[in-house]
């Protein structure tokens, strides 16, 4: 399995045509306290770069890109009682969303977690 | 009013000297305590006589009785009053004080506006009253709609949208069906980063697809990124100007003439129009569309969230599209409104209704008292002093907080400061908590978005120097307190009835309604 990360501070796990999304700990510490979670359904067909996700901080309202194209097969249901996991581990139980994915040449232009980590530090 | 920071605190003497008695600019944010009206109740009291009833109910409506006594509160009179009154003290308004709310223009409300609109001929008159019986209002509404058309260089006006964002939507609709009248179907609005929030929910909610323009380093839209975006498929662009930043965008009729080029409509979001009254006509600027905050601009109160009045300034071509109704002046000299048994005939192209009726007559008596009694230069008066006290507060301040666009010349009404350069772990809530304590009404904090940890200041034309610089004063100590790390700021406010409150929790599980007894 492989994680890569976005230019809007998302990231995925790859696992062969199935991956999970969620967004880094750096995106939660700059939302702040994350007060509610709009996820997509499963069955949902989504396009690299569409926002079917919503995060809702006592800041702002932030849209979840989606890193790859696919249709989503999951949400993350704990996010309705605890938005707050978001916070506490957004690169582990806080996930959002999965989805198959239909094109995982999509993939290419992502980052690596070293890539990330030098780009965030560049901010 | 006390002296400038009269305990002499200063930021070295740390949180100690803060957390004692003191502040800075000698006031406190000292409120009563008050229950809610249900808690205060006395059971078996009543405020009114009312005489028992001397009959059963109406035949049929036996049904509907109560079964139970209403969880009315019951309080006299007097402890009626007395609690509305205590909570009205728990209030802070712009006529307690400076309310710098940037984005918001809190500004101070002139009594004379207030003496017009109360006037029973326009504050009792009924939206389905015959025209004849109404013609000081009808008279009012057309020549509110005449300055503002003048105001602006423009050549229509829409008067019924009831707030900003409600006039966007009109601006947009025209644009729709102008877009529609020609045949052709353009899809995409391009909204830049500086403009505001609303604008894309607006163009989204008329069914447009949104592109975002990026903003240059200095905060103005990247004319380039907005020129090279436009095609057949631009329906047209929404520009906020002033912008977000605080900034006029300068390159406007560049922008406006591009856009006409491509074959597409320039909305503008005119809720910071007061920065620019008397000076800029949006018409000159080539712009298609622009609503106009009447509760802005002109004055009319709007604390508590409303009620506003959005009226839409329109250009030549989108004109013929504007909603019904609207009022014109008949060839006797009266005005009448033109609806739809009459529009059909005279403004065939209308694309419909915003309201059900004719808008916000008590905030159109207040802008037309306003604009009436300062005049053409007392317009101009109030866009320059507005733009003076805003710079006022930047040059003051912005050594002691980072001003991300403190380089790109004047500011426009408001003042763009953002939370680089606080200690670590110290935020911009911080600071607006921390003026709490001073006895102010915090800025807007975290908007507009494309500046880190934003805090907006909007000080308006009527404050003084003095006043002014009181407001300086608190906001550069707790400048200071936050770049040394003083620990004392992350809990304040210290001296308000409650202290730092949970919003999180307040957000994640919102209690919105009493529940007490009543099950009981």
């Amino acid at each position: 399995m492989s994680r890569y990360f976005t230019q809007d501070h998302e990231w995925i796990d790859v696992d062969g045509d199935s991956a999970t999304v969620g967004i880094t700990d750096y995106a939660q510490s700059q939302l702040g306290d994350i007060t509610f979670v709009e996820l997509p359904a499963a069955g949902t067909a989504v396009k690299k770069g569409d926002a079917p996700c919503v995060v809702d901080s006592v800041k702002a309202a932030s849209d979840v890109y989606s890193p790859a194209s696919g249709t989503v097969t999951e949400e993350n249901a704990a996010l309705a009682d605890e938005p707050e996991l978001v916070n506490s581990d957004a690169e582990g139980a806080g996930w959002l969303f999965r989805l198959t994915l239909s094109d995982a040449g999509e993939l290419d232009g992502l980052m690596d977690r070293a890539a990330y980590d030098e780009y965030v530090a560049g901010l | 009013m006390s002296a400038v920071n009269a305990a002499g605190w200063r930021p070295e003497m740390g949180s100690a000297a803060a957390g004692s008695a003191e502040t800075t600019s000698g006031d406190k944010a000292l409120m009563l305590e008050e229950a809610l009206i249900f808690e205060l109740r006395e059971p078996g009291t009543c405020g009114v006589d009312i005489d028992a009833a001397d009959r059963g109910p109406v035949a049929g409506l036996a049904r509907f009785l109560r079964k139970a006594p209403a969880a009315l509160p019951g309080l006299s009179e007097p402890e009626t009053v007395r609690h509305y009154t205590r909570l009205s003290r728990q209030n802070y308004a712009i006529d307690l004080g400076p309310f710098p709310l940037g984005s918001c223009t809190m500004k101070h409300n002139p009594r004379l506006n207030e003496k017009v609109a109360r006037m029973p001929g326009f504050a009792d008159v009924h939206p389905l009253a015959p025209q004849q019986s109404a013609r000081g209002a009808l008279e009012v509404i057309n020549q509110l709609a005449f300055w503002l058309i003048e105001l602006t260089g423009m050549h229509g006006v829409a008067m019924s949208p009831k707030a900003g964002a409600h006039g966007e939507l009109c601006g947009v609709l025209c644009i729709k069906a102008a877009l529609e009248a020609r045949g052709e179907n353009r899809t995409v609005m391009l909204v830049p980063e500086s403009a505001h929030g609303t604008n894309p929910a607006t163009a989204a909610f008329a069914g447009f697809s949104i592109e975002s323009i990026p903003a240059t380093a200095d905060g103005r839209v990247d004319l380039a990124a907005l020129t090279a975006r436009l095609g057949p498929d631009v329906a047209g662009v929404m520009i906020t100007n002033p912008n977000t930043c605080g900034l006029f965008e300068r390159e406007m009729k560049t922008i406006s003439d591009a856009v006409h080029a491509a074959g597409g409509y320039v909305y503008c979001d005119g809720a910071n129009f007061n920065a620019i009254v008397g000076k800029v006509r949006p018409g000159d600027l080539g712009i298609d569309a622009m609503h106009i905050n009447l509760h802005k601009t002109f004055s009319t109160p709007h604390g508590g969230g409303g009620p506003g009045s959005g009226p839409v300034v329109l250009s030549k071509a989108l004109s013929p599209f504007g909603p019904l109704p609207y009022t014109a002046r008949m060839p006797d000299g009266t005005v009448r409104l033109i609806e739809e048994e009459d529009g059909a005939a005279e403004h065939p192209q209308s694309f419909g209704r915003m309201a059900a009726f004719h808008g916000q007559m008590g905030m159109f008596t207040r802008a037309l008292a306003y604009i009436l009694s300062h005049g053409a230069d007392g317009l101009a008066r109030v866009a320059e002093d507005a733009v003076l006290n805003a710079n006022y507060v930047l040059r003051s301040l912005e050594g002691e907080l980072e001003a991300p666009f403190a380089g790109s010349g004047p500011c426009m009404h408001e003042a763009l400061f953002s939370d680089a350069g606080l200690a670590e772990g110290f935020t911009t809530l911080d600071i607006a908590k921390g003026l709490i304590d001073e006895g102010f009404h915090p800025m807007t904090v975290y908007f507009p978005l494309v500046v880190h940890g934003a805090m907006l200041v909007e000080p308006t034309e009527t404050e003084s120097k003095a006043g002014l610089d009181r407001f300086i004063g608190s906001l550069r100590s707790l400048a200071r307190r936050a770049k040394q790390g003083d620990e004392g700021l992350k809990s304040a406010p210290h001296f308000a009835p409650r202290r730092r409150l949970d919003e999180t929790q307040a957000a994640r599980k919102p209690v919105l309604v009493w529940k007490g007894d009543a099950a009981a």
